[in-house]
């Protein structure tokens, strides 16, 4: 069937910022989809908030509005831009919810907008868990047993009949908020109360528990000829009550035979085909009773996912490109396999290796919040590894997430890791927690059998052994008294078997370069081998690699001079995709250089590792040993290490050390830049100012530093990235405490301690430099006040209160640091303004998280002009404006995770919580704030209740914001002091309980039952346990915009000002830009 | 690591791979082919149409649900060999009885581990198909390959005398468990067939009966008067190994057949159905085999997702003048994988409609046979 004429004009929304639960797989898939239907012939709309995707590139769509996904917003756009049709599955839950919404506020049928690929019953009957039971019960499906409630009452109703435990998940929510297991009766109604207050139609499902069962996925596709095949089957390590986000997954399945894998296949083609998803990819979830082989069906995601992003890394198969021409019309058969090119897309993959998938976690970032692993996920990232055996890939992923492990043990981290007792490992083998697979180490390495872990962990005993054998693999090792002494058959099976040259030097207490080196003179080499689609049964056009010890290699000589990008890893808080978009800028920058360039990373869910992106792509972790064993074999010219955040950074020491021809800023730069001592020299050198500061290494030396520096301090390790560890320390007794923390959370390095400034604005500055010449590409003021990390800031551009005078030494000193540091590439200042005087707060010669925000800011992609001055190229040679006017703001925001995180205090500080950030745009400051929060998804009510609760030093500050928002008409609610001191100026005001008063309703009664629409609390006290901790922890779990600083709600007055007199304009970035380059012309 | 045992595998053109020995001691040869299928290597190891050839699975973790009584298609495991990159050590799954390396050595069978089975299988793909010798008792590569170059090509190969019964038996199985009953068929009334056995798969003839169909199966070399005089409803034409232009007899039988009777043919079925009618078969240069092989049905345009196990191919071309229609193509490289004739009321496919291993996309094609034996077309499903 040839694709659909009667559209033209094509609508896709984005998912919006990164949060758990949907992250930077839908900079991918929509990436993809783009590109596809503009491919055809298309022309491409697309809405999404999120400046660091590649989606957001002007070039990516043909109108991209960076602006809230939100069914207002988008209804503004499709008035604007009058498309045919809706593609509502590339934008995640969001996007789909978005399309339903549109739908049935006949938004769609207005503007005569067709929905491409699943109309909405499909969707409803998919996401609706009554519909859907119904549905899989008509076609002869089992199920667990289940109930759907719409209240509380229905709730307890059905307990008994279903039984305890039981699986309680909210309707329509992300990633499975507010859902969980309920193994009592307490918790059956905590659960069942959260899950309907969150669920956005008051729904709830309650099911049989299948708690241990085997946990399965399959993604599906199919088309408008009702061809359907089987992408890819996943099994999941971790069985079910753990999140399949959470759990370690393996592509293919491992454990079913075949009758029972197709089985199960008959039963996936059976769902898409009842639930009607007439074209493109859905993923289906299945789950199996180890001991009988009972197969029930749990869900179906009627759109692309993280797993099906997973999917197609995995199996080489484009999920999302092919769904979208799909959608269009095409059949499978009509589509060719990217891969082989001359097989067709009507097949189903068969993979020769093994993937293995494990989340990465950030618990320490919220020490209030229990580190155990449910059915609501909770990871922040992932890392894929691909091995030619399950052993390999997943020591491979392991040490893909840089969490310090290079491996399944055996390393460093190992080596100070506390050993848990008796008791106690047998408690964190039943529950699952994001280390867990350390502890099945531990108890395999203390005698445990796989029978008593499978008992404990109901893990399958097929993965079990296989951890055994890495255990075994390693007493053969270690049977041996140095590694001479091995054989080269054994330490060939230990490389087949993933062990790193870091574990076995660890084994054999000899540094990573020796067992290099030992290891090369024995002939020992890795193999590159291709992710074909097809087990090597036809010839694969593309160029994606991983490494194994296989005896045949698969690369093919370079065409041209080749160009290594190394990529960030798995996207964690303070690492993200911001990184991946740098990385994939690089890729095109060069590639259009002439060059061939070649990616390495390790992250399935984006844009860097689609094997489109760049000429070559090896999807391997980012060690030492494994980027110079490719560095080497592809005889790379140039090494980029200042693209993928501080992840290649990290590396760049022992690059240059193996020959790495690292371009742009010298690493001896950077290292520079990160020492304290050094840089203070550089700092005098060029007639700097920073805040005073010194270096300490134990607490006595801390506090001598504090002490003459001056409290409040701002504490922090070296090296880090995204705030890890970092705190303003009022006194001695705190200042102990933290060393004794960030000692252990970064050890062998020094603690930084600066003097902080108190209420001084924090400028982020961002440049290139080519060594002769420096531009500043964008200039940030920060919302917030110094102090909270430059990640958790909302910030504007171009800056709307700094003076002159200020942004002149700002220039000034970006430039001095330029050339001081000799920057050939991008780089970063951050400095705190205060009483107009400028401090300088560090400078990071290499890509940083605001380089997409800028560049769609500006209309200029400076990751791509910076990749061309590092290959050499000049900025005088490259048609860069020196100076850009920016009539209009850019309001970036950050979003975090909070409701994840039940009991985590939301305050801000120096140490990132956000996972993500949303671009608000327009002429005026206060609407773009408005865009901003609407973005990240908090409500902006045009009328209703504020609670305000201020600190002692903030209420002179607070008395005309309140003043302001009671102007706009808002109920103003406050405590006693507050209130009492509202009334005084005048500002009308209605008084509530605290909690501490005792009587009720008190404040925390209120919010629970929604009846403040907005809090205004800047803290006194941290911690989830007072007061205002509740407060503000209630707020994070109802998603009730809540703002803790003075400058937040001077933000928020203005945006809301605005808000309530304009209307919401939509404007895409390609205009804003034309109106740039019209602007530079007239000028 | 303290007993293991080496094993060898020599290709005629001397490419060697050593790795380890999994079942037992002992030597065999054969044609080298590969399987791309991830899951069904017992499936694989007993299907009569590997007789003759050493299995090399794509997959490389093979044996991790081990063996069960069920999935058996023959009495005895038929490969000659297996060649796997990891052998699994323990086997996970409910219905598993046993390991893949025990049943290897009860069985006799040889397999070798450990090698780089991609590095083979892209030989065999740039290369073609090869004969080798898998031994883990002769250990010297240049004895294998003496030994390996003086066997003979599959070409010209009658391999079903081998596998086919001695004498005919009635099958009346179904499935072997409750839950492996697909397609609702409901109780019908049962059509005596006659299944000619050139190697059949024990989930054909579950298939048959599962479609109300009743076979009685023969030899190979029964002749053509023998099966009329049975008077059955159908003929049914198994798959089987080796060449089918060497098995001249049985294209004889389907001669004095065609026309006659109703006639369905899987496989070698569909090849020796096909030079009945007057069309050639030749040998293709790796063949295909996998669980992945998309079918293009002309009749309706639908795609299937097919099972495949074969090294010859009709030749499309052949078909022009004679009573066959091409009816079904391979998506992968447009080979032939169908033709049907509604002047004989016979058809035949290329690929597996049983599956094990494999999709059941093609189960229907079953009911087609069952249709047609009802009066129904050979080209279309009822």
């Amino acid at each position: 069937m040839p694709r659909r004429d009667d559209v033209h004009k094509i609508l896709i929304l984005g998912s919006g910022p990164i949060v758990i639960g949907q992250a930077a797989e839908f900079d991918y898939s929509g990436t993809q989809a783009c590109k596809a239907l503009r491919e055809e012939g298309y022309e491409v709309v697309l809405v999404n908030s999120n400046p660091a995707t590649i989606m957001t590139d002007p070039e990516t769509a043909d109108r991209t509005y960076v602006e809230p996904v939100t069914a207002e917003v988008a209804t503004r756009v499709i008035e604007a831009e009058r498309p045919d049709a809706l593609l509502p599955t590339m934008g995640g839950q969001t996007g789909l919810n978005v399309a339903m919404e549109l739908h049935e506020k006949g938004v769609l049928e207005k503007y005569g907008v067709t929905i491409l690929g699943a109309d909405p019953d499909v969707i409803k009957k998919a996401e609706n868990r009554l519909d859907f039971r119904e549905a899989m019960v008509k076609i002869g499906l089992d199920l667990p047993r289940s109930a759907v409630v719409n209240t509380f009452a229905e709730a307890r109703d059905v307990r008994d009949d279903i039984g305890l435990p039981c699986v309680i998940r909210p309707s329509f929510t992300l990633g499975g908020t507010g859902g969980g297991i309920a193994w009592n009766v307490d918790e059956f109604d905590d659960i069942c109360r959260r899950g309907l207050d969150l669920s956005p139609v008051s729904e709830i499902l309650i099911e049989e528990s299948i708690y241990g069962w085997k946990e399965f996925e399959l993604e599906v596709m199919r088309d408008v000829a009702d061809n359907v095949v089987i992408i890819c089957g996943i099994e999941n390590i971790d069985p079910m009550g753990v999140h399949t986000g959470d759990s370690i997954t393996v592509a293919p399945i491992q454990t079913l035979t075949d009758r029972e894998y197709q089985l199960m296949r008959d039963s996936a083609i059976k769902v898409i085909r009842e639930i009607g998803v007439e074209t493109g990819g859905s993923n289906i979830q299945f789950a199996v009773d180890p001991a009988t082989g009972r197969q029930v069906v749990i869900e179906m995601n009627p759109r692309v996912s993280r797993s099906s992003a997973l999917a197609s890394k995995a199996t080489g198969f484009a999920i999302a490109k092919i769904a979208a021409k799909l959608a269009v019309g095409y059949t499978l058969d009509e589509l060719s396999n990217d891969i082989t090119q001359k097989t067709k897309a009507c097949f189903e993959p068969t993979i020769d290796y093994v993937v293995t998938k494990v989340p990465r976690f950030n618990f320490e970032k919220f020490p209030e919040a229990k580190a155990v692993l449910t059915t609501q996920m909770k990871s922040v990232g992932e890392g894929m590894a691909i091995g030619r055996t399950f052993r390999e890939s997943l020591q491979k992923a392991l040490r893909s997430l840089e969490t310090g492990r290079f491996g399944f043990g055996c390393d460093a981290k190992e080596a100070q890791s506390e050993l848990y007792e008796k008791e106690e490992l047998r408690r964190r083998l039943q529950t699952p927690g994001p280390n867990r697979i350390f502890r099945i180490r531990e108890a395999l390495k203390s005698g445990w059998t796989v029978e008593s872990l499978q008992s404990h962990t109901q893990i399958d005993p097929w993965f079990l052994t296989q951890m055994k054998l890495l255990v075994d693999r390693e007493e053969d090792l270690r049977a041996h008294k140095t590694l001479t002494d091995v054989s080269d058959d054994l330490l060939r099976r230990a490389k087949q078997d993933g062990y790193s040259d870091h574990q076995i030097g660890t084994i054999f207490g000899l540094p990573e370069a020796e067992v290099r080196a030992q290891r090369r003179a024995r002939d020992i080499e890795p193999a590159y081998k291709l992710v074909d689609t097809c087990a090597g049964e036809f010839e694969a056009a593309t160029p994606y690699y991983y490494s194994t010890y296989d005896e045949e290699d698969e690369l093919r000589p370079a065409a041209k001079d080749r160009i290594v990008i190394l990529g960030g890893g798995p996207n964690r808080i303070g690492q993200g995709i911001e990184f991946d978009y740098c990385c994939v800028q690089a890729s095109f920058a060069l590639r259009d250089a002439g060059y061939e360039t070649v990616m390495v990373n390790s992250n399935p869910e984006t844009v860097s590792t689609d094997y489109d992106t760049s000429d070559v792509l090896f999807f391997e972790p980012l060690t030492a040993e494994h980027v110079l064993d490719i560095i080497e074999r592809t005889d790379a010219k140039g090494v980029i290490v200042q693209y993928g955040g501080q992840t290649p950074l990290n590396l760049a020491r022992q690059l240059e050390e193996g020959g790495a021809p690292i371009i742009g800023t010298s690493p001896e730069s950077i290292d520079l830049a990160d020492d304290r001592q050094r840089f203070k020299d550089l700092v005098d050198e060029y007639d700097l100012r920073q805040t005073e500061n010194g270096t300490a290494t134990s607490y006595d030396e801390a506090v001598a530093i504090a002490r003459k520096v001056g409290y409040p301090v701002l504490v922090r390790p070296s090296y880090v990235l995204g705030g890890r560890a970092m705190e303003i320390v009022y006194d001695d007794e705190t200042l102990k405490r933290y060393i004794e923390e960030a000692v252990d959370a970064s050890p062998e390095k020094p603690i930084l301690v600066d003097r902080f400034l108190e209420g001084a604005i924090e400028v982020d500055v961002d440049a290139v430099a080519d060594g002769q010449k420096a531009i500043i590409s964008g200039i940030m003021e920060h919302i917030e006040e110094a102090g909270v990390h430059s990640g958790d800031s909302t910030c504007t551009l171009p800056h709307y209160s700094l003076g002159d005078r200020a942004i002149a030494e700002i220039r000034e000193s970006t430039m001095k640091l330029a050339r001081a540091l000799d920057v050939r590439g991008l780089m970063n200042v951050q400095y705190a303004v205060k009483d107009d005087v400028v401090y300088l707060i560090e400078v990071n010669p290499r890509a940083s998280r605001t380089v997409p925000f800028v560049s769609k800011a500006t209309g200029v992609q400076w990751a791509r002009v910076a990749a061309r001055v590092m290959a050499g190229e000049k900025l005088a040679d490259l048609d860069v404006p020196e100076s850009i006017d920016l009539p209009f703001f850019s309001v970036k925001e950050p979003v975090f995770p909070f409701n994840r995180f039940p009991g985590t205090d939301i305050v801000l500080g120096p140490e990132m919580r956000s996972t993500g950030e949303v671009m608000g745009i327009d002429r005026d400051l206060g609407l773009a704030f408005a865009k901003a929060k609407l973005g990240a998804f908090l409500s902006l009510p045009r009328e209703g209740a504020i609670f305000i609760s201020v600190k002692d030093a903030d209420k002179r500050g607070i008395i005309h914001v309140a003043r302001r928002l009671a102007a706009l008409g808002y109920d103003i609610v406050s405590t006693a002091g507050t209130h009492r001191l509202l009334t005084r100026s005048g500002v009308p005001a209605e008084m509530i309980y605290k909690i501490a008063d005792g009587r009720r309703p008190n404040v925390l009664d209120i919010v629970k039952n929604r009846k403040v629409n907005m809090i205004i609390n800047t803290p006194s006290g941290r911690g989830a346990r007072t007061d205002e901790g509740q407060i503000r922890g209630v707020a994070a779990m109802l998603a009730i915009p809540c703002i803790t600083t003075m400058s937040g709600a001077d933000a928020l007055a203005h945006a809301l000002e605005s808000y309530r007199s304009d209307a919401l304009g939509v404007k895409p970035l390609q205009d804003y830009h034309a109106e740039l380059r019209a602007d530079a012309a007239l000028a | 690591m303290s007993n293991e045992r080496p094993a060898l595998l020599v290709l005629a053109d001397g490419t060697t791979f050593h790795g380890r020995a999994f079942g037992a001691d002992t030597e065999r040869a054969g044609e080298v082919v590969f399987n791309t299928a991830m899951t069904g290597y017992q499936e694989i190891a007993t299907d009569p149409s590997y007789a003759g050839q050493i299995v090399c699975m794509t997959y490389p973790h093979i044996g991790n649900y081990g063996v069960n009584d069920e999935d058996d298609e023959a009495r005895r495991p038929w490969i000659e060999g297996m060649v796997v990159r990891d052998l699994s050590e323990s086997a996970s799954n409910f219905r598993s009885t046993q390991e893949l390396d025990g049943w290897f050595k009860d069985h006799g069978l040889v397999g070798i581990e450990g090698i780089d089975t991609r590095k083979l299988t892209r030989r065999i793909r740039i290369d073609g198909a090869v004969n080798g010798v898998l031994s883990s008792v002769d250990l010297d590569p240049a004895s294998l390959r003496a030994k390996a170059e003086a066997l003979p090509s599959m070409q010209g190969q009658d391999l079903v005398k081998r596998v086919t019964c001695n004498e005919s038996y009635e099958w009346r199985e179904g499935w072997p468990a409750p839950w492996m009953k697909r397609d609702g068929n409901g109780e019908r009334a049962a059509r005596r067939i006659v299944a000619l056995d050139f190697g059949v798969k024990r989930n054909i003839l579950r298939s048959l009966v599962a479609h109300g169909l009743e076979p009685t199966v023969v030899p190979a070399d029964t002749p053509a008067e023998d099966i009329l005089a049975q008077e059955p409803e159908g003929v049914f034409l198994s798959n089987g190994p080796g060449d089918p232009a060497a098995v001249t007899y049985a294209v004889d039988t389907i001669r004095g057949l065609l026309g006659k009777v109703p006639i369905f043919g899987i496989c070698l079925g569909h090849q020796l159905l096909a030079l009945a009618g007057g069309a050639t078969t030749s040998k293709l240069k790796f063949g295909h085999r996998g669980a992945n092989h998309p079918i293009r049905d002309h009749a309706t345009g639908k795609i299937e997702i097919t099972s495949q196990n074969h090294g010859f191919v009709v030749d499309e071309e052949s078909l022009g003048g004679t009573a066959f229609q091409p009816t079904h193509t391979n998506l992968n490289d447009m080979t032939n994988a169908g033709i049907a004739s509604e002047e004989h009321k016979a058809f035949g496919v290329q690929y597996h409609p049983e599956a094990a291993p494999g999709p059941h996309d093609a189960a229907h094609l079953f009911e087609r046979f069952r249709g047609m034996i009802e009066g129904g077309s050979a080209t279309v499903t009822p």
